[in-house]
Parts: C-alpha cells; sequence; structure tokens
C-alpha cells in the first residue's frame, strides 16, 4: 500500500510518453471486409464493362446475365438435370483418378523414397516423365481407352501422380539425424523404422504432395472431356462454348470450381485429422 | 562415504565396463583422422565424461561406443564382449530430446520396449514409465504429447526412455547443452542421482569445464585434429556432488588444470 501514496508524487515528476504506434489501415480493417470489398469491386467493373459495350457480349457476358445462367444451372442441378448426371460423370473420373494416382503415387514414392535402386534408377525417369507437358498425352490415352471414363480417368491420374511421388518420397527423407540415429541404436528393423519413424515424419510432405495432386485431379478429368469428349461437365463446357454461349460457359467453370474446393477441402480435412500435432502446415496454402 | 572409497582406490578397481584399446576413426579414404588411437577404460559404477572442442571426434567416439559405426582401427569391449552393434544394455541420449510429436510422452518413454518387445509389451510396462517420469518430476504427464512440454521437460522425458530398458551403461552426447544455465545445473544434479540410484555407469560427452569436474570420476581432455586422448584426470571429490562444491578451491584447481590441457590440445 506504502506503493500506493508515493504514486501522485511519482506521477506528478514523471509524464507518461503515449504515442500512437502507425499501423497501416488495411491491416485494420477485418479480413472478411476486406475480401468483399475487393469481390465488390470486381462485379461493379465486370459489370460496369460489360454495359459499357466496349466488349461484345460473347466475349464478357453482362454479370447479370452470368447470374441469372448460375440459377438456371443450379436448378437443373438440383432437380436431378442433365446437368447433374454430367456432373456425377466427372466427379466419378475424379474420384477415380485420385484413387489411382494415390495407389500408384504412394508406392512409387516408397519405392524412390526407401530403396537405393529407386532412388538413384527410377527417381530420374520420374522426373524427366514430369517436366513433360502432360496434357499433350490426351490423344494417346484416347485412341488406348477410347471415348468413355477410361481416358479422362487415365489423364487425371497421370497428371495428378506426380506431386504424390514426390511429396511420398520427399516424406520419407524428412525424418531427421537424431531420430535415425534413435532408431537404430534401440535395433529398429527397416519396417519398423519406416512404420514407425518415416512414415508419420513425412505426413506433413505426403499431404501437401496430396494437395496439390486434389487440385490438379480436376483440371486433369476436364481436359480429357475437353480433348476426348464423353459425357461430363467439361463436354457441356465446350458445348456451350462452341454455340458462343459465353454466361453457360461462365456458370459451368463456376459450378466445376466447387468440385476441385470440395477435394481440397476433403484432404485438409484428413490432413488436419491424420497430422495432429503439426497444425501449421494445414493452413499454409499450397505451392506448386 | 562408499563412493568416495570407490574413486580412490587403485589396488582394487570395479570390473570394467569398457575397454577401448586404440580405437582410430577414419573419414574420406583416411583424409580426415577423427579419433587417433584413443584407448581408455571405464570401470562399473564410474560417471566419466569427456571433454573437448568441437569437432575434434567426441561424438564419433560416442558411436562408435554405443555400435552405431565401426571403428577403423581398435577395439571396443563392453562387459568382455566385443561391440559390434547396437545393444539393449547401452542406454543413450543426444543434444536433442528427440521426442517424437505423434507420440504422447509415456509412449515414447516406451519406444525402445514397443521396438524389441512389441506392442503388448510396452502396454505391459506402462506402470514403470509412470514411475520413471515420477522419478524425474513429470508425474500427470504419461497422456501429454511434447509440444506442451519444455526444453528442460523434454531432456527429462528422454532420460526416461533412456532408462526404461535398465542399460548397464549410458552415453551422453552433450545431452543439456540446448538447456539454459539454471535447467542444466538441475539436470546434472539429477543425471547423477539417477547413476548413484542404479550403480550405472556413465560416459558424459561435455564441452562445460565445470560440467564435467561437477560429475565425473574422470575427466577425459580430447585434443583435436587428429582426436586424441590427451590425459585423463581423476576428480577426488566426494560423491553426492553438489553445486556448492564449484566454490571450493579443489573444484578450481581441477577445473584449471582441464583448461591448462584444453588450451595446450587446441594450438599442437
Ligand atoms: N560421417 C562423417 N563423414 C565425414 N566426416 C565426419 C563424419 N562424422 C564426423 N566427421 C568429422 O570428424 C570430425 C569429428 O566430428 P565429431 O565427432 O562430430 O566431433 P565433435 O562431436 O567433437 O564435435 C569432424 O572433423 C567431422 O567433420
Ligand atoms: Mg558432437
Amino acid at each position: 500500500m506504502t506503493d500506493q501514496a508515493q504514486m501522485p508524487a511519482d506521477a506528478a515528476a514523471m509524464t507518461d510518453t503515449v504515442w500512437v504506434q502507425k499501423v497501416s489501415w488495411s491491416a485494420r480493417v477485418p479480413r472478411w471486409v476486406s475480401m468483399t470489398v475487393l469481390m465488390a469491386l470486381f462485379l461493379a467493373t465486370w459489370h460496369l464493362v460489360s454495359i459499357s459495350g466496349l466488349v461484345s457480349p460473347l466475349i464478357l457476358p453482362t454479370l447479370s446475365d452470368t447470374v441469372s445462367d448460375l440459377g438456371f444451372v443450379g436448378r437443373n442441378l438440383l432437380s436431378g438435370g442433365y446437368m447433374l448426371s454430367a456432373f456425377w460423370v466427372t466427379t466419378k473420373e475424379v474420384l477415380v483418378g485420385f484413387a489411382i494416382a494415390v495407389t500408384i503415387g504412394v508406392t512409387l514414392g516408397i519405392l524412390v523414397g526407401e530403396t537405393t535402386f529407386g532412388e538413384r534408377a527410377v527417381m530420374p525417369y520420374i522426373v524427366a516423365i514430369d517436366t513433360m507437358p502432360k496434357i499433350a498425352f490426351a490423344p494417346l490415352f484416347v485412341s488406348w481407352l477410347g471415348f468413355g471414363i477410361g481416358s479422362k480417368v487415365a489423364l487425371a491420374a497421370f497428371i495428378s501422380v506426380f506431386p504424390i511421388v514426390v511429396g511420398t518420397a520427399a516424406g520419407l527423407h524428412a525424418a531427421d539425424a537424431n531420430g535415425r540415429m534413435l532408431f537404430q541404436s534401440i535395433r529398429a528393423s527397416r519396417l519398423q523404422t519406416l512404420i514407425m519413424l518415416k512414415i508419420p515424419s513425412g505426413l506433413p510432405q505426403f499431404f501437401t504432395g496430396l494437395k496439390i495432386a486434389s487440385i490438379s485431379v480436376v483440371g486433369g478429368a476436364v481436359a480429357g472431356e475437353l480433348l476426348g469428349g464423353g459425357q461430363g461437365f467439361g463436354e457441356l463446357i465446350r458445348a456451350a462454348a462452341s454455340q458462343l454461349d459465353t454466361p453457360r460457359v461462365f456458370s459451368l467453370i463456376i459450378y466445376l470450381s466447387l468440385l476441385g474446393v470440395l477435394m481440397f477441402g476433403l484432404v485438409t480435412w484428413m490432413q488436419h485429422k491424420f497430422v495432429f500435432w503439426d497444425r501449421s502446415s494445414t493452413t499454409k496454402p499450397v505451392q506448386s | 562415504m562408499s563412493a568416495v572409497a570407490k574413486l580412490v582406490s587403485v589396488g582394487d578397481t570395479p570390473r570394467p565396463v569398457y575397454e577401448l584399446t586404440g580405437v582410430s576413426r577414419f573419414f574420406n579414404d583416411g583424409k580426415v583422422v577423427a579419433l587417433d588411437g584413443v584407448s581408455l577404460t571405464l570401470p562399473k559404477g564410474e560417471f566419466h565424461s569427456v571433454i573437448g572442442s568441437s569437432g575434434c571426434g567426441k561424438t564419433t567416439l560416442l558411436k562408435i561406443m554405443a555400435g552405431l559405426m565401426p571403428p577403423s582401427r581398435g577395439s571396443v569391449m563392453l562387459g568382455g564382449t566385443p561391440v559390434l552393434g547396437p545393444r539393449d544394455d547401452i542406454g543413450m541420449m543426444f543434444q536433442h530430446a528427440t521426442l517424437f510429436p505423434w507420440r504422447t510422452t509415456a509412449e515414447n518413454i516406451l519406444l525402445p520396449i514397443e521396438v524389441r518387445h512389441g506392442r503388448k509389451a510396452a502396454r505391459a510396462e506402462r506402470g514403470r514409465a509412470e514411475r520413471l517420469l515420477q522419478l524425474v518430476g513429470l508425474g500427470g504427464f504419461e497422456d501429454a504429447f511434447p509440444s506442451e512440454l519444455s526444453g528442460g521437460m523434454a531432456q527429462r522425458a528422454a532420460i526416461c526412455r533412456m532408462l526404461i530398458s535398465d542399460p548397464q551403461v549410458l552415453l551422453l552426447d552433450e545431452p543439456f547443452s540446448a538447456l539454459d544455465e539454471i535447467t542444466r545445473d538441475f539436470m546434472n544434479l539429477e543425471l547423477q542421482r539417477v547413476c548413484m540410484e542404479r550403480e550405472a555407469s556413465a560416459f558424459l560427452i561435455t564441452h562445460s569445464i565445470s560440467e564435467a569436474v561437477i560429475l565425473s570420476d574422470v575427466v577425459h581432455v580430447m585434443s583435436s585434429r587428429p582426436g586424441r586422448v590427451v590425459q585423463s584426470v581423476r576428480i577426488d571429490l566426494p560423491r553426492p556432488r553438489t553445486l556448492e562444491m564449484t566454490s571450493l578451491p579443489e573444484f578450481g584447481a581441477y577445473a584449471t588444470t582441464i583448461r591448462n590441457l584444453l588450451d595446450k590440445g587446441a594450438f599442437l
């Protein structure tokens, strides 16, 4: 209490040197506000440009046309129309393609990351093939597998397998020297070291690869449809574009992006669940 | 007082645990001589340290003793049998706690049991893991994940993991050098207590002179390039050692002796 008794005298002798730290106004605005403002600016610019008559509606549809078409496509999807069945075809291609990519990618990744033969002999070929423009293989897949779902699945898997291989192999090298030495000192077998040390250490890298794959697998399936026909959403886009129905193309692309968001979200959720000890990497954006 | 008697006696030295004779290790086709003819004996129940500047081959020596790396020349005997690979009667600790973040503290401690005898055996030993945690003051942290432990707590958990398989001999590579000084002093005394309780032999690598003197029965001073044991200094201070002993004149004398040996080694 004596401290407080002395306080007034001290306070009188000492003037506060309070000053305001400069913080840029954009840092003080909540994130959702900035995002909404940016979106509103974008839509307003789109609207103004499209009604100004400077750009042909064939190139840039008006905002209102696009919105009403979004509603039309949405109703068709919800009522189980032909667009829904096209959506299912694409979804099936994506899911099957992803499953194949994961199976082959993990197998090759373990071969490359765990064996000297894989690292020395197999990895250079994987890198070489990865540098090729993989979409160029689409016509080959069509001639091998026909115009059905098979050629799209193959292209989707082919495009998305590489990030999984690289992520798995990099993950298996992620365990640090101390952890390896510890496992060596307790006489762990190679299989035990793989299962109890290398695989858990490598899960963050594995999931980074898986996230990249989950996005590119949708691109692969749609590219396959654009180049090889079929019954999917890509075919609807191609048909709409050939009829110069630009609002339709726009709204189809927007619905298609839902598939990518869904796949990405699924992988992120799995990462959150399985790599519970490494929260930092689940929120980081993916760099490919 | 029995501890003191054990130190000074020359005639009836205790049974040797480790016997190293002429251990050398070369790297890069003999261009780097990390160790050159190191010979030393670690008797049962004694605490030895190795001190030397960084890069003088201390970790290499410890890895060879642990059977994690073969020597290029010489022999390493432990309990009368040659060390030809990692063994269950050796407990190791490194500078980093190396707890795995996907395992709880208890699961980390039981890892050596799980690897050697399977999951079921590890579950059966859980009670022992809990008692060890209590011993180092971590009771109640069994199910905590390593991310919830501080640096000192993590190293204490690493001590438990080392002790879970009841090793005869402890090999410690700068185990507390990443901790702050106050925590380090405390952990060193813990270590002494653990070793005295189990009559375990210990071999500690350090680059702190006072740490070496306060803990050891013998301090092996190493020179670098090539790594050699310049001299082994016996520390005749009573056990248990306390932090107050650092102010004794004998302590200062030992520290000076070792510092002089280190300086000479550095410029040879
Ligand atoms: N695996 C290795 N390959 C090549 N050189 C090594 C290897 N391990 C250690 N060395 C060399 O041996 C010497 C001793 O290293 P180390 O035993 O780690 O020293 P310390 O633990 O005393 O700091 C150093 O010069 C280091 O560069
Ligand atoms: Mg070292």
